[in-house]
């Protein structure tokens, strides 16, 4: 398990990048509060996944607009599924990992 | 007890209208007989199936479980050979009796095989190698034949004659059509027409063509040998196809004591006497017996809204009917007149016989009244669309035969092959996107669901909906979520606004709860950008809710850096501003300086965290160059200097950008002035574009395009004074802003409102509103703050953080 930092790091509904052991993970916090993250690099073009647009189900990455299901990582538009890892907040901190 | 309605005939007409009396709700107990051993098939797809492009399992349109489901009695491969009016029972050929209440008929008809000695054989139907093409059966019976033979005779020229030439092709090496009117598809094309396609079709597909061929017998002791003429010539043969035409299946009612003519005649509600009704090619209607599709659609819909009382009063008022022929590679289509009848008739002609085009208009009364294209058929839905409504024709006529301006680079639809992959993603082709709207889908989201089409990377949405608007031939159905705003609020966009004014709602979160109910990614930058337009100061910014490009300021690059593009109004600057940028770029090891076609300075591969840096040393507002936003006023240098400038294009550039920079709307705004009507500046197509004219006096234009779309800009009004320009230019954005749909750039906005409405709202101000769009824009302008001052504080934690640091990412190559 690794602490990334405070929840305040991240404003609501966006997402901001992290870098774990030579990963790149990508950690959004959703309106309703609760966190996701998923790998930072988009599998279609090598997007920031961070800088894309959530809602509570999905992220769009900016630079063409695919998207992927935020819970499980499953594309939903034809493309390459997202690796996904379990986060959690543990007061304000962002725990990454079981 | 329900009442029981009895359908003969389980073919496109008949099967539809039962789809679309259950679509109504109705309530029947519902018995179905084919005479055909297969549930409901599209019957113009055995063209694809017998030319190998269509799989047999592809063309059903309702399988057995259908009928199941909706609790459907079907007896298949039951013929009906009398209807007894009286008792109120129809019997079959195999004995049974079935009491309607109410009854339908929708018995089709059949292949006309004219008299010709030889074509049938004693005792046995047709000769050995003699074929109709109507059924599936037929379609089977000739693939299996001509597999094993070399040489069909087609007899017929029309549309199916043809289509069943090129499908024979497939499979055996020589085919010849023999035609007995003087060119092909006589009903529907001028002699020209059918000389044009005729060389197509030889040249093009091999296939040869014999016009004014009397086909006097079919030789053959066994089998079919040969076909011989009139003028005594023999084309030997081993398979015959007659399609030489068709014949409405009317006889059983006749027999039964129903009024038939050329087919069993009906009233506008398509009734035939109280109780029966006949729908489909059996009916005859006004004296019109159609052999199309389309027009049965039509008569469905009518029928199931009388018969389910959604309308009792539905009336059938004939169609007019559009035909296309389906062969790959030629492309002809007709519609109404082939000549002009009257003396006044307006009629217009291209020919190109090298490329075998040929199009013919017939304008009477300044409507469409008859068009005919062979070769080129891009301008087909068009003007099937001003036919069939009789819509006003453009001005310049030639657009009736021509996309003057229109979107470049595109491949024309009919260009396409039936194979031709649309969907990458999902691997659908035109062909699958076509039957699907052959078989009576006609939205394009419906279309999506159906075949998955476009529902992949969503990059072939635009190209799915050119596929079905061109299949459905200009009646592409309205999909309501079409006309939303946005897709995650299922309001059109004064709706929406009205819904936002009157809950007073400030921000996009807001909105959700209220109005859409789950919170959606993709409507967020859309709702953002009218948030902000309706509220101004009042608007609550939810970072969140703003693309990438809001949050920073900047426009994200492939590898995702950022540019930076100062503001340089009307392109003018100076020795000190370029010398900064110059410093500014060393300084920061910027990778590529690049002049934009917006007439700036463009830095690209700007990393994120370095965004406010940059902007602090450069010390200049931002460009706009990342926004759905007013953009820039390109210039020429005008009257100052150019010896042909009529007017001070750069001072009036620089006043509009100075008043209107920043401000946010559906989509982009790029504007120019331009000094003479030279047009140095390209203000003809731009969103806005100004031209000095002699005189002191300015045009404007609105609605022009220079990117993937070119269009020219239609002319607004003509003004004395830079001042009128100003304040018009204001309007007309505003105008704009509240009434554009998300993204709708002016090129599409203004033709669809239509020029001289917008003239009356801006310019005549009609409707009164001016002053309100005037204060709307000038409270906007009064509340601009340049972006990129705000550099000293992140708005967000973080907002500057890199999303990507460690990364390898697509590398932007740097130019020396
Ligand atoms: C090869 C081919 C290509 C075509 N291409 C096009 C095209 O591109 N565009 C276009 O608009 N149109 C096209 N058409 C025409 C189109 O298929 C017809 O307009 C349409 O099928 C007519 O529908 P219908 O229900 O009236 O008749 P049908 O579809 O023929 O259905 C009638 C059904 O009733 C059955 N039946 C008849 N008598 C009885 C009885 N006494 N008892 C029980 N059942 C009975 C028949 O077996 C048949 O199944 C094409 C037709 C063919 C053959
Ligand atoms: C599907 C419907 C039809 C069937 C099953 C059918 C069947 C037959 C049969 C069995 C014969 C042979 C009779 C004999 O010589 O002893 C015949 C001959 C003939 N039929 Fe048809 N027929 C059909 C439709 C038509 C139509 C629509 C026409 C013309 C309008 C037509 C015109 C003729 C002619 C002219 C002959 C004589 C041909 C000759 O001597 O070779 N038939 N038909
Ligand atoms: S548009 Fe006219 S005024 Fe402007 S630079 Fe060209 S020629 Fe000169
Ligand atoms: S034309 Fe295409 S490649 Fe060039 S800048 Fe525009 S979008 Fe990018
Ligand atoms: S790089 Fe992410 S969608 Fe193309």
């Amino acid at each position: 398990m690794t602490a990334l930092g405070s929840i305040h790091d991240i404003p609501l509904g966006e997402g901001r990048t992290y870098a774990v052991d030579g990963r790149m993970v990508a950690v959004f916090r959703l309106r309703d509060g609760s966190l996701r993250a998923t790998q930072a690099v988009c599998p279609h073009k090598g997007g920031p996944l961070a800088d894309g647009q959530i809602d509570l189900r999905q992220v769009l990455c900016p630079m063409h607009l695919n998207a992927w299901d935020l819970t499980t990582g499953c594309s939903l538009s034809g493309q390459q599924d997202l690796t996904t890892y379990p986060v959690r907040l543990d007061d304000d901190q962002i725990l990454l990992g079981e | 007890m329900k009442q029981r309605l009895v359908v003969i005939g389980n073919g496109m007409a008949g099967a539809r209208t039962v789809e679309e009396i259950l679509a109504r709700g109705g309530d029947f107990e519902i018995t179905m007989f084919g005479d055909e051993p297969y549930g409901n098939y599209n019957r113009i797809m055995l063209s694809n199936v017998l030319a190998g492009v269509e799989d047999e399992s592809g063309i059903f349109l309702n399988d057995l479980s259908w009928y199941a489901d909706n609790g459907i009695t079907l007896h298949t491969g039951t013929r009906i050979e009398r209807i007894d009016r009286a008792a109120r029972v129809v019997h079959a050929a195999d004995g049974s009796t079935t009491p309607y209440d109410k009854l339908i008929i929708a018995t089709g008809s059949r292949a006309f095989v004219p008299p010709i000695p030889g074509i049938h054989r004693p005792g046995r139907g047709y000769h050995q190698g003699v074929f109709a093409f109507r059924t599936l059966d037929d379609t089977r019976a000739m693939i299996r034949y001509a597999k094993e033979h070399e040489r069909a005779v087609v007899i017929g020229g029309g549309l199916l004659g043809l289509e069943a030439a090129r499908g024979l092709q497939n499979h055996l090496s020589h085919v010849t059509l023999v035609h007995a009117a003087g060119h092909l598809m006589n009903t529907q094309l001028n002699e020209v027409a059918g000389a044009t396609l005729k060389a197509t079709i030889e040249q093009r597909l091999g296939i040869e063509v014999v016009v004014d061929g009397m086909t006097t017998e079919i030789l053959g002791k066994h089998a079919v040998t040969g076909v011989k003429l009139g003028d005594g010539r023999v084309i030997p043969c081993d398979v015959v196809v007659v399609a030489a035409g068709i014949r409405a299946n009317s006889e059983m009612a006749a027999e039964s004591g129903l009024a038939v003519d050329r087919g069993i005649v009906v009233d506008d509600q398509m009734r035939v006497e109280d109780d029966i009704y006949a729908v489909g090619e059996c009916a005859q209607h006004r004296g019109e017996v159609y052999g199309l599709v389309a027009p049965l659609w039509d008569q469905a819909k009518v029928l199931a809204d009388h018969l389910t009382g959604v309308n009792p009063y539905a009336e059938y008022q004939g169609s007019r009917i559009a035909t296309k022929l389906k062969v790959a590679g030629v492309d002809v289509a007709a519609m109404g007149l082939k000549e002009p009848e009257h003396e006044d008739d307006e009629s217009l002609t291209f020919t190109e016989p090298r490329k075998g085009v040929y199009k013919h208009v017939i304008i009477r009364d300044g409507r469409l009244v008859g068009a005919t294209l062979v070769g080129d058929v891009r301008k087909y839905a068009f003007l099937m669309q001003a036919f069939d409504r009789g819509l006003a024709l453009p001005e310049e006529r030639a657009e009736l035969m021509f996309d003057l301006g229109g979107p470049a680079g595109e491949v024309p639809v009919a260009d396409m092959a039936d194979d031709d992959q649309v969907c990458n993603c999902n691997g659908v082709s035109k062909g699958a996107i076509c039957s699907t709207v052959q078989s009576g889908c006609r939205t394009v989201s419906g279309v999506m669901d159906k075949t998955r089409a476009g529902k992949g990377c969503g990059t072939c949405k635009p190209l799915v909906q050119r596929i079905v608007e061109w299949a459905a031939g200009g009646e592409v159905e309205e999909d309501p979520a079409a006309s939303y705003y946005v897709p995650g609020v299922p309001m059109p966009k004064s709706e929406l606004m009205n819904a936002i004014r009157l809950h007073e709602l400030r921000s996009v979160s807001a909105v959700f709860a209220k109005l859409g109910g789950q919170e959606d990614a993709k409507s967020k930058m859309g709702l953002a950008s009218l948030l902000k337009m309706m509220w101004g100061g009042d608007y609550v910014d939810e970072r969140d809710a703003r693309f990438i490009n809001d949050r920073v300021h900047a426009n994200i690059q492939r590898d995702g850096t950022f540019s930076v593009v100062p503001q340089m109004k009307g392109g003018v600057t100076t020795p000190a501003q370029l010398k900064r940028i110059a410093e500014v770029a060393e300084k920061h090891d910027v990778p590529m300086v690049k002049l934009t076609g917006g007439q700036r300075i463009d830095l690209l591969g700007v990393p994120k965290e370095r965004l406010p840096e940059i902007w602090a040393d450069l010390d200049m507002p931002s460009g706009w160059a990342y926004g759905k936003s007013f953009r820039t006023v390109k210039t020429c240098v005008g009257s100052d200097y150019c010896r042909f400038g009529v007017g001070d294009s750069t001072a009036l550039g620089i006043a509009l950008e100075e008043r209107y920079q920043g401000v946010e709307g559906p989509g982009k705004m790029k504007l120019a002035v331009t000094g003479c009507p030279r047009n140095c500046a390209e203000a003809y197509v731009k969103d806005l574009g100004v031209v000095a004219i002699d005189g002191g006096k300015w045009e404007i234009y609105v609605g022009g395009a220079a990117g993937a779309h070119v269009r020219k800009g239609d002319l607004l009004t003509t003004v004395g004074s830079a001042a009128e320009v100003i304040t018009l230019t204001g309007r007309f954005l505003e105008y704009y802003r509240q009434n554009a749909n998300w993204l709708e750039r002016t090129y599409a906005f203004v033709p669809r409102v239509g020029i001289d409405r917008v003239r009356e709202v801006v310019v005549d101000d009609k409707d009164g509103i001016a002053a309100d769009l005037d204060a709307a824009m000038d409270a906007t302008v009064s509340t601009y703050r340049d972006p990129w001052k705000d550099r000293d504080e992140p708005a967000t934690p973080g907002q500057f953080r890199t999303s990507l640091p460690l990364t390898v990412l697509p590398q932007v190559p740097v130019r020396a």
